[in-house]
C-alpha cells in the first residue's frame, strides 16, 4: 500500500456547538425568553425580556428527504426566513424568523412547495417512526409509508387546533418499539413463534446470547438433524421477536402472521400526572400495505372520541384516567379481551384492587 | 444505458394524498438526478421496497461495517435480494451527531446535501430515533469517503452497538422561556467527554442521555434515557399577578378554576377572591401544568438546577422501565457543579459496566440489583424524593437499623450548619 493511501485518522470531535447554527436571535436571547404566545395553528411567537420578538413557523415534510427536497427547504429557507432551519424531536421543519412581516410570505412559500404549516399545541403532530422495511434489518412492516398514509388522513387535525390536548402518534415496525411511547402508537405485535432455518443457525449465531436474549427462557441448544441449533418451547414463547435481531434465521415475520397492534395513552410529560407508558387497546390488526386503512380507521374513531368526550388540557392518558377504561371501550367499540389484562411482571398492580366501579 | 424502471404498484399509492410523499422524492432522485449512479440507486432501492409491499417481509442484513478508528456510527445493511437489487445491494447508513438543539444553517444542509450526494444515495433524515443525522444508503467504501469529507468540516459519527449513543436535548434556552438549564452545555459537555465511549462499543449495552429543560419533558428523557436530564427550580414559582388578572378577564374565572386549579395535582393552587393566584410552593412538585396555561402570568423560580432520573429503557427484555430519581436536586451552575455531573456520569457508567450483564440496560440492572446496591455502588445517599412510597413488604433483613438511621441525622444536621 503506499504511503498516500494510508487511512486517514478521525477528528473525535462529537457533538457540534450549535451556537454557529442558530438564527441569531436565537444566539442573542439565549436563556433570556419571557413568554410565548400562539397565533395561530402552525406558528409560535416568543418574546424575550431584551423585547425581541421571534416568530417560529412548523413544517409537516416526508421526513426522508432526498436532496432535491432538502435543498428546496434550503431554498424556502433563504428566501424567506434568514437562512436558518430547526428541526424537533418529531422530524418537524421550524424556520425562525424575527419579524412579523415575515411569516406570511413564508407560510405561502411553504405551502406553494407542498408542505404543510401545523403542529403546535393541541394538534396532531407528525408521527414519529422508525426505519421499516426502507432499511430496517429486523422489520415486521414499513413505517414512512404507515405515516405517509395515516397523515394524508390527519393532515386537517395536524393543521389545526381541534384537540383537547397535543396527540403524539408514534409508529413501530417490531415490538422492541423504537419509536417510543405515544398518546397513540402503532405497534408491530407477532402472533407466531419464530421459524426456524436450522441449516443456518451454527453458523451465523452466537447460541448462548440468542438463549440469554428471550424474555421468557423458552429458547434451548438443540442439535437438529445433525448440527448445533436452537429450539423453541413454542408453548412458552411469547412472539416478541426478541431472538431474531441475534439470530436472523429465527424469521420472527410473517406476511400473515404478524399484525399490528394499537396501545394509547403513553405521555413522556411530568404534567399534571406523572409520565405514562402506553396501554394495549387493540390488536389482530392487518398488516396491510400500501395504506394500512383497518390502523388507521381505529386510530381515527379513538381520535374522534377522544376530541369529544375529553376535557380541555386532557391528554389521552388523562382523559381515560378520569372516564375509565369502561367507558373508553364503550365509546370506541373497541373490544375487550383476555390480551388486555396483563400477566407480565409486576401485573398484579394494574388490577382494580378497589370497590370503584363505574357504571 | 439506463436501466429498465422497476414497477412500483403499490408505492405508487403511497403518491397520492396531500401529505408530502418520500415515495415522490425518491423518483426525483430516479428521473431527475444528473448522476447515472444515484438514479440506479434510487430506483434499485424503490424495487426492493416494492418487493417488501408485495411479501410483507424486510431483505436487509446486518454485517459490520466501520470507518477507520471506529468500531461505531454505521449501521451496514446488504440486501438478501441484491442479485435483483444490484444498484443498492450495499445500502449502509451513517449516524452523525447533530448539534445540541438540531439548528441548522442553509448553508451547513446544502454542504452536507452535495457531501452526500457525492458518495451517498441522496436520501436523509433529520433526525433518527436516537437522534442522529441519519444519512441513508451508500457502499462499504463510499461509507469511509462520506465520513472523512464531513469529518474534516467538523462533522463526527454518533453511536451504534452497545455503547453511549448520541445525545439529545430540547430547544430549551435557545428559544423556551420555561428552560431552567443550559440545555445545550449538558449535553455537549456530557457527550463529548464520552466520545471514546461512543465511537467504540464495549459496554454491556446501549446507553443514552437526554436533556430536558423543565418537566414537560419535550425529549422523553425520563421514558426512553438511561440518563435523563430534567430542569427545575427550588425556590417559588415567579407570579406575574396583573398578567394572572388579565388571564381571569380575558379567559373567565370558571375556565381557570377547570383548567388551571382543579388540574393541580398537589392542589397547590387556589385564585383568591381579588382574582389573584395563591400557590402553595412548599407543595408544587414542579409538573408544568399551569405554566404551560398561563405562559405570561407564570414562570420558573431563580434557584434552577436539574433532576437526575436513571434507567429508563423500552421493552427489551424486562418490559419498559421509566428513569427513576436518583439526585432529586442538583445546581448546574459553577464549574465545579458541572464536573460533578460529568463525575456522576462516568460513576454510574462504571459501575454499570463492572456490573451490568451482557446486553442488559442499566435500568434492568437496578431492577435486578435493587435501587439501594446501585446508589452504594456510585456512592449516592438515599432519599425520600426517590420512591412513590416506602416499602410495603416486612421480608427484609434491618439488622443495622441503628446506625442507618444515625447517618440520616448526620446528613439532616450537616444540611441544617450549611
Amino acid at each position: 500500500m503506499s504511503e498516500a493511501a494510508a487511512p486517514r485518522p478521525p477528528t473525535e470531535s462529537g457533538c457540534p456547538d450549535a451556537f454557529q447554527y442558530m438564527h441569531p436571535a436565537l444566539r442573542r436571547n439565549y436563556g433570556n425568553w419571557a413568554y410565548h404566545e400562539d397565533p395561530q395553528p402552525g406558528v409560535l411567537k416568543h418574546v424575550s425580556k431584551s423585547g425581541d420578538e421571534v416568530y417560529t413557523i412548523k413544517v409537516g415534510t416526508q421526513r426522508i428527504l432526498d436532496v432535491f427536497t432538502l435543498r428546496k427547504l434550503c431554498d424556502i429557507g433563504d428566501q424567506f426566513a434568514d437562512g436558518y432551519i430547526r428541526f424537533t424531536l418529531r422530524s418537524n421543519v421550524e424556520y425562525i424568523v424575527d419579524d412579523e412581516s415575515k411569516v406570511q410570505p413564508l407560510i405561502d412559500a411553504i405551502t406553494e412547495a407542498g408542505f404543510v404549516v401545523g403542529g403546535t399545541r393541541n394538534s396532531v403532530t407528525t408521527l414519529s417512526h422508525t426505519q421499516g422495511w426502507l432499511h430496517c434489518d429486523i422489520p415486521g412492516t414499513d413505517a414512512s409509508g404507515v405515516v405517509k398514509a395515516m397523515m394524508d388522513e390527519l393532515i386537517d387535525e395536524f393543521k389545526s387546533w381541534n384537540m383537547p390536548n397535543r396527540v403524539h402518534i408514534t409508529t413501530s415496525c417490531c415490538q422492541i418499539n423504537c419509536g417510543g411511547q405515544g398518546d397513540i402508537a402503532i405497534n408491530v405485535q407477532h402472533t407466531k413463534p419464530p421459524k426456524i432455518n436450522h441449516d443456518l443457525v451454527s453458523n451465523v449465531c452466537e447460541r448462548p446470547s440468542v438463549v440469554a436474549r428471550c424474555p421468557v427462557a423458552a429458547i434451548r441448544p438443540a442439535q437438529v438433524n445433525g448440527k448445533p441449533s436452537l429450539e423453541v418451547d413454542e408453548r412458552k414463547c411469547i412472539c416478541c421477536g426478541a431472538c431474531y435481531p441475534p439470530c436472523p434465521p429465527m424469521q420472527i415475520n410473517d406476511a400473515e402472521h404478524t399484525k399490528l397492534a394499537i396501545w394509547v395513552g403513553g405521555n413522556h410529560s411530568n404534567a399534571r400526572g406523572k409520565p405514562t407508558f402506553q396501554k394495549l387497546v387493540a390488536s389482530g390488526v392487518p398488516n396491510n400495505p400500501p395504506r394500512w386503512p383497518e390502523a388507521t380507521a381505529i386510530v381515527k374513531k379513538i381520535l374522534k372520541v377522544y376530541k369529544e368526550d375529553a376535557q380541555d388540557w386532557e391528554r389521552i392518558n388523562d382523559w381515560i384516567e378520569r372516564i375509565g377504561w369502561t367507558r373508553f371501550f364503550e365509546l370506541t367499540g373497541l373490544p375487550f379481551t383476555k390480551f388486555h389484562i396483563d400477566n407480565w411482571r409486576g401485573a398484579r398492580n394494574s388490577l382494580n384492587a378497589s370497590a370503584h366501579i363505574r357504571f | 444505458m439506463a436501466t429498465e424502471h422497476f414497477e412500483t404498484p403499490m408505492l405508487d399509492e403511497l403518491e397520492n394524498g396531500p401529505w408530502p410523499s418520500f415515495i415522490s422524492g425518491f423518483k426525483r432522485l430516479r428521473d431527475e438526478h444528473p448522476e447515472e449512479r444515484i438514479r440506479e440507486v434510487a430506483n434499485s432501492l424503490l424495487g426492493q421496497l416494492e418487493h417488501s409491499y408485495e411479501t410483507r417481509k424486510g431483505y436487509w442484513k446486518g454485517g459490520t461495517v466501520s470507518v477507520f478508528g471506529y468500531g461505531s456510527g454505521i449501521i451496514p445493511r446488504f440486501s438478501e435480494v441484491g442479485h435483483q437489487f444490484q444498484a443498492s445491494k450495499e445500502f449502509h447508513t451513517l449516524r452523525v451527531q447533530p448539534p445540541a438543539g438540531n439548528h441548522y444553517t442553509t448553508d451547513m444542509l446544502r454542504q452536507l446535501g452535495d457531501s452526500w450526494e457525492k458518495y451517498g444515495s441522496g436520501l436523509v433524515t433529520f433526525h433518527g430515533q436516537t437522534g442522529n443525522i441519519m444519512f441513508i444508503g451508500t457502499t462499504t467504501e463510499n461509507t469511509q469517503h462520506f465520513f472523512d469529507e464531513i469529518n474534516e468540516y467538523g462533522w463526527d459519527l454518533g453511536g451504534a452497538g452497545p455503547c453511549v449513543r448520541t445525545g439529545m436535548s430540547c430547544v430549551g434556552a435557545a428559544r423556551c422561556e420555561q428552560s431552567c438549564v443550559d440545555e445545550q452545555k449538558a449535553h455537549r459537555l456530557l457527550l463529548n467527554n464520552f466520545t471514546d465511549d461512543v465511537h467504540r462499543p464495549a459496554l454491556p449495552y446501549k446507553f443514552k442521555f437526554k436533556v430536558s429543560g423543565c418537566g414537560n419533558d419535550c425529549q422523553n428523557a425520563i421514558e426512553r434515557s438511561d440518563f435523563a436530564i430534567i430542569g427545575t427550580w427550588r425556590d417559588d414559582m415567579k407570579v406575574d399577578q396583573a398578567a394572572f388578572k388579565d388571564y381571569v378577564a380575558s379567559k373567565g374565572r370558571q375556565y381557570l378554576i377547570d383548567n388551571v386549579v382543579t388540574r393541580c395535582p398537589t392542589n397547590a393552587l387556589s385564585i383568591n377572591d381579588d382574582d389573584t393566584l395563591a400557590v402553595d410552593n412548599r407543595n408544587c412538585v414542579r409538573c408544568m401544568h399551569c405554566l404551560n396555561v398561563l405562559p405570561k402570568a407564570l414562570s420558573p423560580g431563580d434557584d434552577k438546577g436539574v433532576t437526575i432520573c436513571i434507567g429508563g429503557k423500552r421493552t427489551l427484555k424486562i418490559g419498559d422501565l421509566m428513569g427513576t430519581v436518583v439526585v432529586p436536586f442538583k445546581k448546574l451552575e459553577t464549574e465545579e457543579d458541572w464536573e460533578s455531573l460529568v463525575e456522576m456520569a462516568e460513576e454510574i457508567i462504571d459501575f454499570w459496566a463492572e456490573n451490568g450483564l451482557e446486553h442488559e440496560r442499566c435500568g434492568e440492572m437496578i431492577e435486578r440489583i435493587g435501587l439501594v446496591n446501585f446508589l452504594e455502588g456510585i456512592g449516592v445517599d438515599v432519599d425520600p424524593n426517590m420512591v412513590n412510597n416506602p416499602r410495603q413488604s416486612s421480608y427484609v433483613r434491618m439488622d443495622d437499623w441503628d446506625a442507618e438511621a444515625e447517618k440520616w441525622f448526620e446528613r439532616k444536621a450537616e444540611e441544617a450548619a450549611g
